[in-house]
């Protein structure tokens, strides 16, 4: 049996393909402005990735805040079911899932059966999310990509106090004109996240083993502060910007 | 002059629209919502015509003494909660920021005091006050926000000091209270120019203590399964017990409300046609969005069967005596819901969660209403560990618009949604059935 995973979230798009308990592609794209859209471009690309036809796919499930506008989808669950299930296939020890995206930041507590147990979502601003960190980039003129890279030099991260995303910006620009380093800036933004992050979730409070997914956990240096202020291994796989898609797929091999 | 004469003419044309809707409605068998309440504000607005005073009061004051003595109580926070449902809060809250007022200011003060400036909303402002009652046992911004109101209008304003009630109830506390509520009946005796009427408070307090009786029967009504009602219904009927308690309507609508009620109960009739999940809500509605919020959850076969908030009108009725109603009535108002410690406020949660048989537990912490949204995530914590049901906290505003982002509080719902299903799934009591 075959099944697909659509996840749109509000910056990429992701899709993967379930055969028989297996992964067997993956994909990401940008969204755009049309989610609906970027779901079929999505699914298109990722059956080529596959070497499939539609006709190869038995059930299709959508999640994440687009997952209204995959019209072809059998079913839609949230990202925090489809997490779940991702999490859980690729490691069933898992108990807490750290998911940073573009637009929001939430955690996920799971039983030992891999069912959610509770959930705490940060959205109501962009401080501790992706789009903070593009935000930093911008301002820093620095790629993204790079960022993980270029924190690990640092020596003493600069602070950065402001919770806001706004007056965070301001803060940093006045970092540069101080002449801070960059790495200690960059190193320093990854801490805010971290702080931000691990308040949330505080909220909840975390089990062992955490596990990190969403784009952000691309980052090598969130995760590192993150992991310091946590005190605790995050695990980070090598699917956690799709994740979600992932999970998606296995929930359709369920219908 | 011309723009004092039209507004008498508007005034009269009030005064005579609202005497012959009461009039008509003598004959109506049963009277909808719409039609007391309108008859309630053009008696208001025209109450110079008539020579009645006005007092704004806040929902939570003291209110039967000023029925006693024939002058109409308006309340501020329901013409905010009519100013969300009409979905003008935000432009109204604008109207305040531009004013100077912090957008973190509570936004029924915000609409309200911009409402007064420009006459806009729902029903064109409401009727000016004579005197104005403010008691904080709901919050610490009524305060400013009715010395505000009390400059503006240049009337009297009396304060009714209602200490918190951390647990019990002190004799301090008593002494304090009941000598403030003698300052009020001489504030209310010298806005009017005659003499408090002791007899006729009495009736008042009866009908009020009634009024409650009746309201806290027709909320009971759902811990039938299915409910034949849902918070969302509550927030609507709330309505009059807020307005008019202590007369007499408020005793016929309810009347009828509870036979309604309980031929549904009869008929089997469930508020949500496929009732599967049962929710309790916590904190003020968010207006703006009752509607939505309702077919949400009804698309997941989840009724909100019952709520902290409309239970606020009749929560501290064990407090008061009848017999002696003035007297009791001090501490009846000193301790209601927000003016109570957390784990006072979560014994509640968890009895109703009993007692309505509940699945989960909606939170929406409000933005504006720092009272009751401080101790939430105590109470939640509570909840999670004396019953075990899942809890979800939805950030939102109950008037200003402006904070509600639906596809995000969309998913925490679907997910929430998705939780309790899986429970009841696995739930024993669902293993036997099936
Ligand atoms: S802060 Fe809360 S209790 Fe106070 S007026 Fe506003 S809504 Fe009412």
């Amino acid at each position: 049996m075959s099944t697909a995973g659509i996840d749109i979230g509000s910056i990429t798009a992701k899709a993967a393909i379930f055969d028989n308990g297996k992964i067997i592609a993956t994909k990401v794209i940008f969204t755009g402005y049309n989610a609906e859209l970027a779901g079929q471009r999505v699914y298109d690309e990722v059956l080529s990735e596959a070497g499939l036809g539609k006709t190869a796919i038995d059930k299709i499930v959508s999640t994440g805040y687009g997952r209204n506008s995959v019209k072809f989808a059998d079913k839609s669950f949230t990202e925090i079911m489809a997490h779940a299930a991702g999490a859980h296939f690729l490691n069933p020890r898992i108990r807490s899932i750290i998911d940073i995206g573009g637009q929001d930041s939430k955690a996920i507590l799971l039983t030992d059966k891999g069912k959610v147990k509770n959930f705490v979502m940060n959205d109501k601003c962009a401080a501790g999310t992706g789009r903070f960190l593009e935000v930093m980039a911008r301002a820093l003129e620095v790629n993204l990509d790079e960022f993980g890279a270029i924190s690990q030099k640092s020596k003493s991260p600069s602070k950065i106090s402001s919770l806001c995303t706004v007056f965070a910006e301001s803060e940093v620009i006045s970092l540069i004109a101080r002449g801070e380093k960059r790495q200690d800036i960059i190193a320093g933004i990854h801490e805010s996240i971290a702080s931000r992050v691990s308040s949330m979730l505080a909220r909840i409070g975390v089990l062992k083993p955490a596990m990190i997914t969403g784009g952000v956990a691309l980052n090598s240096g969130v995760v590192r502060a993150l992991s310091k202020k946590l005190g605790m291994e995050i695990e980070v796989s090598s699917y956690a910007q799709v994740n979600g898609a992932i999970g998606a797929a296995i929930l359709a091999a369920s219908l | 002059m011309k723009k004092q004469i039209s507004e008498i003419l508007k005034i009269i044309v009030i005064f005579l629209f609202g005497k012959f809707k009461k009039f008509t409605l003598r004959f109506k068998k049963s009277k909808s919502m719409k039609d007391i309440m309108m008859v309630y504000y053009s008696e208001a607005k025209s109450a110079r015509l008539t020579g009645k005073k006005v007092a704004w009061i806040t929902s939570g004051g003291p209110v039967e003494p000023l029925i006693a003595m024939d002058v109409i109580p308006i309340y501020p926070e329901n013409h905010g909660a009519m100013i969300g449902a009409s979905k003008m809060g935000a432009g109204l809250c604008e109207t305040a920021e531009n004013m100077g007022y912090s957008s973190d200011l509570c936004s029924y003060a915000r609409s309200d005091i911009a409402c007064a400036t420009v006459n806009g909303g729902p029903i064109g402002g409401l009727p000016k006050p004579d005197m104005l009652v403010c008691c904080n046992n709901i919050c610490g911004t009524v305060l400013k926000w009715y010395e505000i109101q009390a400059r503006y209008f240049n009337v009297p304003l009396f304060v009714l000091d209602t200490p918190f009630c951390h647990t019990g109830y002190s004799d301090e506390v008593a002494r304090y209270v009941r000598s403030q509520i003698n300052e009020y009946i001489s504030f209310i005796e010298k806005a009017c120019g005659r003499k408090f009427d002791y007899d006729r408070v009495k009736k008042v307090g009866h009908l009020s203590f009634q009024g409650q009786q009746l309201w806290q029967a027709v909320l009971d009504t759902a811990a039938n399964k299915p409910a034949p009602m849902s918070a969302f219904d509550a927030f609507y009927h709330l309505a009059l017990i807020v307005t008019l308690r202590g007369t007499p309507e408020v005793i016929d609508y309810y009347t009828a409300l509870l036979a309604k009620m309980k031929d549904r109960i009869a008929r089997g009739i469930g508020a949500v046609p496929n009732e599967k999940y049962r929710l309790l809500w916590d904190n003020i509605p968010i207006w703006h969005r009752t509607r939505w919020l309702s077919d949400k959850f009804a698309s997941h076969n989840a009724c909100l069967v019952a709520d902290t908030y409309t239970t606020a009108w009749c929560g501290s009725m064990k407090y008061i005596d009848e017999s002696n109603f003035i007297n009791s009535m001090a501490e009846a108002y000193t301790r209601i819901y927000l003016n109570i410690g957390v784990d006072e406020m979560a014994k509640m949660v968890i009895n109703m969660i009993d007692k309505y048989d509940v699945d989960g537990f909606v939170l929406h912490s409000n933005r504006s209403c720092k009272p009751y949204s401080f101790g939430q995530m105590d109470i939640q914590r509570i909840v999670e560990k004396e019953r075990g049901i899942p809890c979800l906290m939805l950030e939102a505003d109950m008037v200003d618009e402006r904070t509600f982002s639906e596809s995000q509080i969309s998913t925490r719902i679907d997910a929430f949604m998705e939780i309790i299903k899986e429970r009841k799934k696995h739930s024993p009591a669902n293993e036997t059935v099936s």
